[in-house]
């Protein structure tokens, strides 16, 4: 069988520090009807860069340097743009990482559907909104017939990530080109847009591109894949042999992220640090967000809060730190009972008690440097100055395992992602505080930042013995971490313990699925469970 | 659609206590102004004796806080009290000149809102191109040069020169709507110039801001042409800058075109405005004050709720 897709010595540039640069160098790659094939990566890899240049789209200050991208006999690179827009959307078509961005705000759903169609002159409004209706159908979306009448703010994430995919089978491509259509999501709504991929792809007889940087992920959907790293190709191969067999050390150092690690041996109670009982908060008045929480962290100890999205676990944190003032309940605090609102609490427990953010980027200032940042906490607790604070700053840089000299000068915004989490880590350490709450502070990094920012946060726990009320929606995480693990759903605790206890069986209904959910690297995985689901569903 | 009502709500109480205080100041302001009605009615030529007969008819012999009370209640009946100047009521005096002060500025937005809007769009299209550069300067140029400086070119070209606009915008009630139209083009043609340089400029900005957007490239990757990704995707999303920058336009439109008035001779509200400081005309000057504010704070409160509307998200939340 012919390739419909075929990218011969793919070179991309990009234009920074005043020269064009190669991201993306030398890739060879080809695509046959009904294959589903990989890329994965970290960012920065080139693999949504590549996504794009098969649709010949260059982001902002990038440009197709040399080689050859031939779609179905068409060469792209040399297309105008007439011939580019007639042929994307309609001949291969885009499911972006984040649908809630890349939906119009302002159009009902199923009228940016049919867009495409309509506007490649394929079919009219009409018949378009029938086809529309029966996509969503067979991605098993609420309502079908009504969902897509509703702005895309009506609709939960996993719909309208399932909205897109149904959005770029439109003009029934060849080729769909799915780039990181899962990370934004939780687990529980990762299978829904899975399946959905795998039934279009395979029953559609179409061909794709799915680009993750979770192995495990495209593990359950892609024929082949290719391990990318700084633009350049690493490996490649079919999913089983990979998996099974990796040949480079990248490979296996991806493939061994998710296997859990060794037990830490400090679970002996060394005294409660905060207790939470029967706590309950609403934002509207009326609703209850949280309902009669109970929660004990103890010190040294790393408890992990997990649940989906909307679950509560970070207005629990809101409640904690006094930022939304708990309606009923108490907050005792290293054996003080602390007033629910934050600014009647003292400067002392406000001190012992820090938080690290999910954002890194929104966290710190983007006017400061790090020795700004880092020494604010330090003056303002201790009411340290001038060169001692400076020898405070580099201690914790060093603790953070970054280096003092070429780092305490620099802007907040010269600093990559993982390095500004580390920075925002300092900070909360500057404080010596005995409680941090993480607010999934790894789930905007790549997989290996994660494991170091991980890595790090247990080594000063050991150092340290600062307790950790972990935030995260991500059980491989909690795996690794946790001592006690807390599993939150609609605002109530469904299930507490020991990391052990609750992770065997018996579990409550909701763990059970929760952890079902968590992809594993078996490729049939996806299969299997989609398959039990249906037999436990009949 | 709940909020929205909430909103008005809300705003009309809050806009009521705005006038009470700007007629409270217009009051005072007035008050300060040296000499008064009296005298300035009457000549240098009255005798004190007249001068204070008749500031007692006119009840300025009363202490202010009586009189403004008097007012106020008048005002609130409907009573908007008679000119001090002439004896006759405000509210005739006022109806005919607020009725072509809002004929010109509607003329002028029905021309100026589609065009600022168009050339904004397609300076966000063609962005940085020679094309969007030349409609800034022009734009650019226009505001920068005042208003009466325009008028008297716009007199010069099509008046003296060409001779096909009057140059001076004297209209009747008895005259036909054609007739109106054609007497107002060129005060209508200047204000064009003098406000659409901020709404284009306002929507161009807008517009641009979010072409950066995901949903923007995603448009352009499902092969959207651009004009329609401009008109389509992204005008609907920056509406609410727009909206905003064309209400304070109109506003301007309605209470601030006095100079234009003046060198066009166009019985409008602001030049009896002007006029009624001069005569120390306190119940003209305050009505017009509040009609002025009045509209003001209408048309705020108008962007306010179209761009509420304007976002699905807004429009539909139940607050």
């Amino acid at each position: 069988m012919k390739n419909l897709l075929e990218i011969k010595n793919l070179y991309i540039e990009a234009y920074y520090d005043e020269q064009w640069q190669p991201i993306v160098r030398n890739i060879n790659l080809h695509l046959k009807r009904g294959e589903v094939l990989g890329l994965i990566g970290e960012s920065g890899a080139g693999k949504s860069t590549i996504g794009l240049a098969a649709m010949g789209f260059t982001r902002q200050g990038c440009r197709l340097a040399s080689g050859s991208i031939n779609l179905d006999g068409t060469e792209i690179k040399d297309a105008s743009a007439a011939e580019l827009k007639a042929i994307r959307g309609s001949k291969i078509a885009y499911v972006a990482q984040s649908a809630a961005a890349s939906f119009n705000p302002s159009h009902k759903v199923i009228k940016q559907y049919a867009e495409a169609p309509v506007h490649h002159g394929l079919m009219g409004y009409e018949e378009a909104e029938e086809e529309a209706i029966e996509l969503y159908r067979r991605l098993f979306l609420p309502t079908p017939e009504k969902i897509g009448y509703r702005y895309p703010h009506e609709l939960s994430g996993g719909q309208l990530q399932r909205s897109m995919v149904a959005m770029a089978m439109s003009c029934k491509p060849d080729i769909i080109v799915f780039d990181e259509p899962t990370t934004a999501l939780d687990v529980t709504t990762q299978i829904e847009v899975l399946a959905a991929v795998k039934e279009i792809t395979k029953k559609m007889n179409k061909a794709a591109l799915y680009i993750t940087h979770d192995l495990a992920v495209v593990a359950q959907v892609a024929h082949r894949i290719m391990v990318l790293r700084n633009g350049r190709l690493v490996e490649e191969g079919e999913t089983c042999e990979l998996l099974e067999n990796p040949k480079e050390k990248y490979t296996r150092e991806l493939l061994n992220v998710r296997s859990t690690r060794q037990e830490k041996n400090n679970s002996d109670e060394m005294g409660i640090i905060l207790n939470i009982k029967k706590v309950s908060a609403t934002y509207t008045g009326q609703e209850n967000v949280l309902d009669d929480i109970d929660l004990v962290v103890s010190k040294g100890q790393t408890v992990a809060l997990v649940g989906e999205s909307g679950s509560g676990k970070s207005t629990l944190a809101r409640v904690i730190t006094g930022l939304l003032p708990a309606t009923r309940g108490s907050v005792t605090f290293l054996g003080k009972e602390l007033p629910l609102q934050l600014r009647k609490r003292e400067k002392e427990d406000l001190r012992r008690m820090q938080m690290i953010y999910q954002m890194p980027d929104t966290a710190l200032n983007p006017r400061q440097t790090v020795r700004k940042v880092i020494g604010r906490p330090i003056e303002f607790y201790f009411g340290i100055k001038g060169r001692e604070k400076d020898e405070k700053i580099r201690e914790l840089l060093e603790k953070i395992e970054l280096d003092p000299d070429s780092y305490i000068n620099r802007m907040t915004t010269e600093l990559s992602g993982g390095e500004k989490q580390r920075i925002c880590i300092a900070r909360a350490l500057a404080a010596e505080p005995e409680l941090i709450i993480c607010d999934e502070v790894t789930s905007a990094l790549d997989q290996l930042v994660a494991e170091g920012l991980l890595d790090l946060l247990q080594d000063l726990q050991n150092k340290t013995n600062v307790s950790y009320l972990f935030i995260t929606h991500d059980l491989a995480t909690v795996k690794a971490i946790a001592d006690k693990i807390v599993i939150m759903l609609k605002g109530r605790i469904v299930e507490q313990g020991e990391k052990a206890e609750v992770l065997s069986p018996p579990h409550h209904e909701y763990t059970d699925k929760l952890l079902a959910s968590v992809p594993e690297m078996d490729p049939n995985w996806l299969d299997n469970l989609l398959a039990s689901r249906a037999s436990a569903f009949i | 659609m709940k909020n929205v009502l909430i909103l008005i709500s809300k705003r009309s109480i809050a806009s009521l206590l705005t006038l009470f205080i700007v007629s409270v100041i217009i009051f005072i302001g007035v008050e300060l102004l040296p000499g008064d009605v009296a005298e300035t009615v009457l000549g240098q030529s009255a005798t004190p004796e007249t001068v204070e007969a008749f500031r007692k008819e006119l009840k300025l012999d009363l202490p202010p806080h009586t009189r403004y009370v008097a007012w106020l209640k008048g005002f609130v009946h409907g009573d908007f009290g008679n000119s001090l100047a002439n004896g006759r009521p405000v509210f005739e005096l006022i109806g005919w000149r607020l009725s072509n002060t809002l004929f010109l500025a509607f003329t002028t937005s029905l021309i100026a809102i589609p065009l600022a809007i168009c050339l904004g769009m397609l300076a966000a299209l063609y962005r940085n191109s020679l094309f969007d550069k030349f409609i800034s300067i022009t734009t650019l140029s226009f505001i920068s040069f005042p208003e009466f400086f325009i008028a008297y070119i716009l007199i010069a070209i099509f008046s003296v020169q060409l001779g096909i606009f009057p140059s001076l915008a004297v209209i009747e009630k008895h005259m036909s709507f054609g007739a109106k139209i054609y007497a107002i083009l060129l005060p209508s043609l200047t204000l064009t110039c003098v406000v659409t340089a901020h709404m284009m400029r306002q929507t161009r900005a807008a517009i641009i801001n979010v072409l950066a957007s995901a949903y923007i490239e995603m448009a352009e990757i499902k092969g959207i042409n651009r004009l329609r990704i401009i008109v389509h995707h992204a005008f609907p999303n920056s509406l609410s800058p727009v909206i905003n920058v064309i209400a304070v336009n109109i506003a301007y439109l309605i209470v601030g075109v006095v100079i234009v008035e003046v060198v066009f001779v166009y019985p409008g509200l602001g030049q009896l405005l002007v006029d009624s400081v001069a005569k120390r005309d306190l119940p003209v000057v305050q009505a017009s004050g509040l009609i002025f504010s009045f509209i003001f704070i209408f048309l705020n409160l108008a962007a306010d709720v179209l761009s509420m509307l304007s976002n699905p998200k807004l429009r539909q939340s139940e607050i």
